[in-house]
């Protein structure tokens, strides 16, 4: 990590002056992330049920283990499509970041904490309470001031 | 299950990484404008690198601490992003962001508290 900090552009003359300055075109980037939270949403739900499915324990020294875990793997959907809306969700955070302030938009990504909660209402029969309701319209509501702010930009 | 200061620590770690990936993801997406090519860049492979190699401190932190504690502090992430976005993009940071950013913590946080 260190490597990251002490060697990322910092500074400002490797920052291509379009990292902040590009002309919005194209979809709002908030709607695009708005996109990518929903992918995430889901994709949290399918690598819960990718996390049920049963898998082969690996002995690093007994080949014939590890096939049948890459095999299982394989055979484990619902993870591997988790991890694939994941790359659709990477995917549109990355068009977003085109055009849209950082400031703005990562923040924006909490919205994938409410689809998570609503979808596990759904599939894992998790239950609303006080706690969860408050923290999601305190949630929508961050969003949608973050929202008009990005209209104004 | 208490929840180790360790923990926290590591968990504050993974979100201080995943902010850097959203840094990087920014830096990398300019460069889109140039097609395929203009899509293999370095910073694109290091945001998604930082982005990844951040669950690593974060399912170490998860090993000794609650989820409930540990979920929300992900969210921080947004905080340090918010300050990089200032420093490296030269963001205005107004106190609508900052209003904003504090209600989606809280919020995040009460969805914690509700998953216990």
């Amino acid at each position: 990590m260190s490597s990251a900090t002490t060697s990322s552009p910092p500074a400002s003359p490797g920052i291509p002056a379009s990292a902040t300055q590009h002309k919005p075109h194209g979809p709002n980037p908030v709607y695009l992330v708005f996109g990518c939270t929903v992918f995430a949403g889901f994709a949290q739900v399918l690598m819960k049920y990718g996390a049920l499915h049963p898998m082969p324990a690996i002995h690093p020294a007994d080949l014939s283990s590890i096939l049948r875990f890459v095999i299982a793997l394989l055979g484990n959907w619902p993870l591997l499509l988790g991890y694939s809306l994941h790359a659709c969700n990477a995917f549109l955070l990355i068009m977003a970041l085109r055009h849209g302030e950082l400031s703005v938009l990562f923040p924006i990504y909490a919205l994938s904490y409410i689809w998570v909660d609503l979808l596990s209402l759904y599939f894992f029969h998790e239950h609303m309470n006080v706690w969860k309701s408050a923290g999601i319209i305190l949630v929508m509501g961050g969003v949608a001031l973050l929202g008009r702010v990005s209209t104004k930009v | 299950m208490k929840t180790p200061i360790s923990s926290i620590l590591l968990v504050l770690l993974a979100s201080f990484i995943s902010s850097f990936g959203a840094v990087f993801l920014k830096l990398g997406s300019a460069h889109l404008s140039r097609g395929i090519r203009g899509a293999l860049n370095w910073q694109l492979a290091a945001g998604l690198g930082l982005f990844l190699g951040s669950s690593i401190p974060f399912v170490m932190g998860l090993k000794h601490g609650e989820l409930s504690v540990l979920y929300p502090m992900v969210s921080f992430s947004y905080l340090w992003a918010m300050v990089w976005s200032k420093i490296f993009f030269h963001e205005h940071v107004t106190r609508a962001k900052v209003g904003a950013l504090a209600m989606i913590l809280a919020g995040i946080v009460c969805i914690g508290v509700g998953g216990r």
